[in-house]
């Protein structure tokens, strides 16, 4: 069985057999461990900006805001939380103390002409508290929007959302929110992850985050994974046939990359049916 | 962090923690949130039914050979939760005699919506094997024995590459016509994605009323679940799954197969539809058989669950 693509792998180039086997055609188709990220100035002044690409990075108060626009940061992002718990156990502070000094941040990002972007987490669920009310998520990302936030991206932190609650909470969101200004950012440790940015696009919303090999664990749970694939993702968006303007095959070859670079498996199960085919 | 979740798990029973730990209330299928909207009103099917295919498909693409009375306990654990159709295993013959010697009261044959791969895998043309299907259908039903047509590489083959929606229909139609009461569609390598099972289930249903059909998604490229949401707002209301996510894909060494029970019901649950499955039960029956061949659980649900 699998005949036509052993024979293929033998005689056309790599990028044709990922071609074959992904069924494309040929158009252009955390709790996190502060360490990692401790190389942040490097990081930034060391990369490539290439054009036409936007690079934010994470501000959560004035001191490190400051920070990364020495460092040359042209865009940022605030992170709040629709559960009081996860609000004080992730940092420390009330989600009203936290939403004053995003204000100041994002205030300060405004003057400055830097774009400011609002993450909400728990939007379906919190690993103390349980169920989130949608009318919570809405409360917490009208403020961030008030603020001056350009986008909201509505994280299912622990994973747990499926389609119904994920419907129910955007159906509240979008009364007070335009769907232009609204993002989905799912994690996919019960597996539900496509199945909800599915959902979230028939409903109007565009805009999707995503991690390449679905980088980043769970913090809560053990072995479980975190983020939905990158590549994943696309081949699903590809499927629908929406313009993503990403090449598939180039985002598998940095997820082959920084798979390898942190001995991991990918998470990714595009990634894994072509690089073992 | 998580602090709340280990303490639960120090403090509380195994069945409480996953209760907490899944937030799925008390009731066997799963009770939600009240102030949810009910599945009518969502467009969504208000029951679905659940076909259980590990221990014939799963075990059928798993390397290791599952002893004897090790199947019976599996299956004798499903039995229990609430699964209403459980696939038992296969006798690949053109003469069904043994199997209703065995005492079979329901029978399956499997056709596929391409010639290479019917060639390949049971070694005759499409039209061949649906006369040969036709003998066994007719038989099967002077001894009110029901029988379920299955249609491979719904959304693509190995070897063709696309299949047309048309190709599907066909196909489908016939066995339909020969008198199988339920006609499977089977994304056999996992290749389609919501956009192709929504072109092919719109092409079927033109022919095949929705009751009729069953989908089989196999989630070698995570599509699954997608695929199945797709399948259920088009009014389908029959899914085809493995406990464990079991079987690997013949044609993808490393991939996945089947689309994992566990992570069905989890959403299914979630969106208020009945299943009459109990979700816990099924992951300990999944738990029972991983640990029986050997490998790490495909259920992203039992995954998060057995590790928290």
């Amino acid at each position: 069985m699998g005949n036509v693509p052993s024979a293929v792998k033998h005689c056309l180039s790599y990028q044709q057999l990922l071609r074959e086997h992904l069924w494309i055609g040929d158009s252009v188709a955390g709790a996190l461990d502060p360490a990692q990220m401790a190389d942040h100035t490097e990081v930034m002044k060391g990369i490539h900006k290439y054009p036409g690409v936007r690079y934010p990075v994470l501000t959560p108060n004035l001191q490190g805001f400051h920070h990364a626009v020495a460092a040359g940061a042209t865009e940022i992002a605030v992170f709040g939380a629709a559960s009081e718990s996860f609000s004080k156990k992730n940092i420390n502070c009330s989600i009203e103390e936290s939403m004053e000094k995003f204000e100041e941040v994002v205030k300060s990002a405004r003057h400055m002409n830097i774009p400011a972007r609002g993450y909400v987490s728990c939007a379906l669920g919190c690993p103390y508290e349980g169920n989130i009310t949608p009318q919570k998520v809405t409360e917490v990302s009208k403020r961030l929007y008030g603020m001056g936030c350009y986008e909201i991206s509505l994280g299912d932190t622990i994973g747990v959302g499926t389609p119904g609650s994920m419907k129910r909470m955007l159906e509240n969101v979008m009364k007070e929110i335009p769907p232009s200004a609204l993002a989905v950012h799912c994690h996919d440790t019960y597996g539900q992850a496509l199945a909800n940015i599915l959902v979230a696009l028939q409903m109007g919303i565009n805009v999707v985050d995503s991690a390449v090999s679905g980088l980043g664990g769970c913090p809560y749970a053990k072995g479980a994974s975190g983020n939905v694939a990158t590549e994943d993702l696309i081949y699903m968006l590809n499927g629908l046939g929406l313009n993503t303007g990403v090449n598939l095959y180039k985002v598998m070859e940095a997820g082959d990359f920084i798979c390898k670079a942190v001995n991991k498996t990918t998470n990714s199960k595009v990634a894994q049916a072509s690089f073992n085919a």
